[in-house]
């Protein structure tokens, strides 16, 4: 009965999401106040309706309610609690109603806390955002329901279970925020695209977009972040990043959304860069549609995907058409009527925020087109195959974004309008200094090849950047110790922010050049009592067990470790099988933190010459995720800044003063 | 005036990105990582082994997703690892081991396509793109600041009454500053 219900509030939700769409719109072109007001409520009862429905499927899956097809096909009785909710969404048709939900929770966000937003612009983002819940509502409701009963003489007693791999922590988290992150953007479009409709664009347009953007990339960071860190000890291999589709997909829209919250400052503190900052606002959103939806049709994989499911994948191929041919259309017809103002030289620091975002284009252009040029290819051809893997990817991206981490820091320091980078590298003395000093001690003592040396020394100057950079404007050093507090105690959130997620940018970037550098591993095949010698630690194979676990059946590997003779952990690496007709075994390795790396062991297949063990050291592989952190901490700072709340009018000390020069 | 002097340091920034293009692509590339390789599998010789590593970390495991045949537990790849390590113990140079699983496979088992016409716009793109970035906001930023000269030109010099108001300004400013 719950699900009927569900499903019944999921068509009323459409019912609803095409009436945010078209009243509101038709009232900021009637100029209509009533009307547009409409927007508000409409928002509201959306948000009742999709979330109904979607507590109707949680339900159904924390209840294991077989009857229901989408929880037979993707549940368990057997499984663990949290991993029944976690269900929900790990099949095409419950992440689709939680993407729906997520929106309608944004919708209501910006609904309720757009006090002060101009009402025409409020009713147009309230309406776009309405359009895109309709088109996906429909989707779901003609083509991807979740609600499908099997029929009652034929309910199965046990469901098919959950794919094993995604029955963990941090997969659990991983969708909902990087959907958070995907729908995030879709404030930034439906901005962009209202901008458009009223031919305005200003500096208030611009700090508006911000938070809405900045809390997307906050989510998206965060999800990308738990994706790889999942792949890191989940897959067994001991990699974090393949650079498979699935994991472009993600990326696209975090490098679009990276260049968008730096154009958007432009905006808003210089009022230039508009057309160009609507321009990313519609890609960056353009691309989490591309992600969300190519992700799961399969299509990745080969053209032919396509073909096991028309239905859906016409559909998508509508939606896709629809929002970002739709969008690029309105905006190649109305750009033109944003009024080009704000003038600054090329070495200032809009100058370099265009730099920032001429490189970062060039990145995710080298990301898309090696995603999708094996499928082009294959269309083209007709058949032809042709694979683009990591090398491809390294060589393209990585020589791209090498330049952006150099002029990172340099930005931040060069003055609005004109600048001297003389006088700024004069201010980043003591990271030069570091720097420096870092490749020669890296090529020196720590025996690194020149190359990654570079890497290390590039990471250094990122973070030693960031932090003279904080260092001067709190006047570390230079005034006395009671003004650096006042100074530090009043620093704004969204500096915090900055520097924060630069510093993080290049913790991340030392965490990838040295596990890469430095990494070890030995391949054996081990009878019980062998051992294997890696980075000052002895690994002692003591045998296998059998276990079970709630749902799957375990084969563990039992591990001793030792360094300097003496006997540091028991560690357990575990190959499991889980119940169900999913039977692939997964691997949950000995995951082992020590300060200058991790210890990760994987076993593999007995053979006739005993165990398969794989052991590796990773240096300082842990940087990565701290640095991930520290970038996500920053955005939730960012997000407390007070300029970015509701009704704050940004009025400081000096802008008084200067005021009256007017 | 303000103009040439910014140029200096711009050649020097541009020299710097331009010298660092060639060490790129290694950063990230992942030379010692291995996955799936058994033990059994592996050769006497450590340098050939090496050999065996690298390349096959550029071939395709045909049956899976986006796996080198380095990582993947497939059957197909441990096939894909031996016949290699074969062709090298034969003597085969890299090129030559590669080139014969092309032959039988085709370039689809590589996963760093070759620069040829058919791969132009893969490899060639993402470059294009960078240049285009560079060469609109040249032209934005020529076109913003001839405005901004003949903005300058047609302003009026400050009037004697100006001067001497913007003089009080600034002195307010600094005052309150100091006070802070």
């Amino acid at each position: 009965m719950i699900i009927e219900l569900g499903h019944f509030a999921l068509v009323l939700a459409l019912a609803v999401a095409l009436y945010q769409t078209v009243v509101p719109l038709y009232g900021a072109h009637r100029n209509d106040a009533r009307l547009m007001a409409l927007a508000v409520p409409a928002a509201f009862v959306q948000f009742l309706l999709v979330s109904f429905a979607f507590a109707a499927l949680v339900h159904a899956y924390v209840h294991s309610d077989f009857s229901v097809l989408n929880v037979w096909q993707n549940s368990h009785s057997a499984k663990p609690f949290i991993y029944k909710i976690t269900g929900t969404w790990a099949n095409h048709e419950g992440s689709m109603l939680l993407w729906v939900f997520i929106l309608s929770l944004f919708t209501l966000a910006v609904a309720a806390f757009s006090g002060n937003l101009p009402l025409s612009l409020k009713a147009r983002v309230l309406g776009v955002q309405g359009s895109i819940s309709s088109a996906f509502l429909l989707y779901i409701v003609t083509v991807s329901s979740p609600f499908v009963r099997i029929p009652p003489d034929r309910v199965p007693l046990e469901g098919q279970g959950m794919n094993p791999l995604l029955q963990d922590p941090a997969l659990a988290m991983h969708p909902p925020m990087l959907y958070a992150g995907y729908v995030g953007f879709s404030v930034a479009f439906a901005f962009a695209i209202a901008a458009l409709m009223e031919g305005r664009v200003d500096s208030a347009w611009g700090r508006w977009v911000r938070p809405w953007t900045l809390a997307a990339w906050t989510f998206l960071t965060a999800g990308i972040a738990l994706g790889s860190w999942w792949a890191y000890y989940e897959l067994g291999w001991g990699g974090w990043w393949f650079w498979d589709p699935v994991e472009n997909a993600s990326f696209m829209p975090w490098l679009a959304g990276t260049a968008l919250l730096h154009s958007a400052i432009v905006v808003e503190k210089r009022n230039a860069l508009k057309t160009w900052t609507v321009l990313l606002a519609l890609i960056a959103f353009s691309f989490s549609l591309i992600g969300t939806f190519l992700v799961r049709s399969g299509v990745l994989s080969s053209v032919h995907a396509f073909a096991v499911d028309p239905e859906r994948g016409t559909f998508i191929l509508a939606i896709l058409a629809f929002f970002i041919g739709g969008s690029l259309f309105l905006y190649a017809i109305r750009a033109n009527t944003l009024k080009i103002e704000g003038r600054f030289d090329p070495i200032s620091r809009e100058g370099a925020l265009l730099l920032n975002n001429v490189l970062l284009s060039a990145a995710t252009a080298a990301v898309f087109i090696g995603t999708l040029f094996p499928l082009i290819y294959e269309a083209v051809t007709g058949g032809g195959k042709i694979t683009v893997g990591a090398p491809y990817f390294n060589l393209t991206f990585g020589t791209l974004i090498i330049p952006l981490l150099v002029i990172l820091p340099v930005g931040p320091l060069l003055p609005w309008k004109r600048g001297n980078v003389k006088a700024v590298l004069g201010r980043l003395k003591g990271a030069l200094v570091l720097t420096v000093l870092a490749f020669a001690l890296s090529l020196t003592l720590l025996d690194a090849s020149v190359r990654a040396a570079f890497g290390i020394a590039l990471g250094v100057w990122v973070v030693a950047g960031a932090l003279e950079e904080w260092a001067g404007r709190v006047m570390l050093f230079r005034a006395p110790l009671k003004v650096v507090f006042k100074r530090i105690a009043s620093m704004p959130g969204s500096m915090w922010a900055m520097t924060l997620a630069h510093a993080g940018l290049g913790v991340v970037v030392l965490g990838i050049v040295m596990s890469t550098a430095w990494k070890q591993e030995r391949i054996t095949a081990l009878q019980p009592g062998g051992k294997v010698q890696i980075a000052g630690f002895e690994v002692v194979y003591k045998g296998t067990r059998k276990a079970t676990g709630p749902n799957y059946l375990a084969e563990q590997g039992l591990f001793e470790i030792y360094r300097d003779g003496r006997k540091v952990a028991e560690e357990i690496s575990e190959k499991r099988t889980f119940l169900g007709r999913r039977g692939m075994p997964t691997t949950e390795v000995a995951l082992m933190h020590y300060a200058l790396g991790d210890l990760y062991i994987a076993i593999g297949d007995q053979t006739k010459m005993g165990r398969t063990v794989r052991v590796y050291f990773q240096p300082m592989i842990q940087l990565l995720w701290f640095g991930a952190l520290l970038m996500v901490f920053g955005g939730f700072i960012g997000l407390l800044d007070r300029r970015f709340r509701v009704g704050v009018a940004e009025r400081t000390e000096s802008r008084l003063v200067a005021q009256p020069a007017e | 005036m303000l103009r040439q002097r910014a140029r200096g340091p711009v050649l020097v920034l541009l020299a710097l990105l331009w010298a660092t293009l060639p060490v790129a692509p290694t950063l990230v590339s992942t030379s010692t990582v291995a996955y799936a390789v058994e033990p059994d599998e592996m050769l006497k010789d450590p340098k050939l082994e090496a050999r065996a590593r690298k390349i096959s970390q550029n071939l395709r495991c045909l049956v899976c997703q986006n796996e080198s045949i380095d990582e993947s537990n497939a059957p197909l790849a441990k096939d894909l690892r031996i016949l290699l390590r074969e062709r090298l113990k034969a003597g085969d140079t890299d090129e030559e081991a590669v080139q014969y699983l092309v032959d039988r496979y085709g370039e689809y088992v590589l996963l760093k396509p070759r620069f040829a016409i058919h791969t132009l716009i893969l490899w060639l793109g993402p470059f294009l793109v960078l240049a285009m970035g560079l060469i609109a906001a040249g032209i934005y930023l020529r076109r913003r600041m001839q405005a901004s000269r003949q903005a300058l030109a047609s302003e009026a010099p400050l009037s004697e009454e100006e001067r001497k108001r913007l003089g009080e300004l600034l002195e307010k400013d600094v005052a309150t500053r100091d006070g802070a």
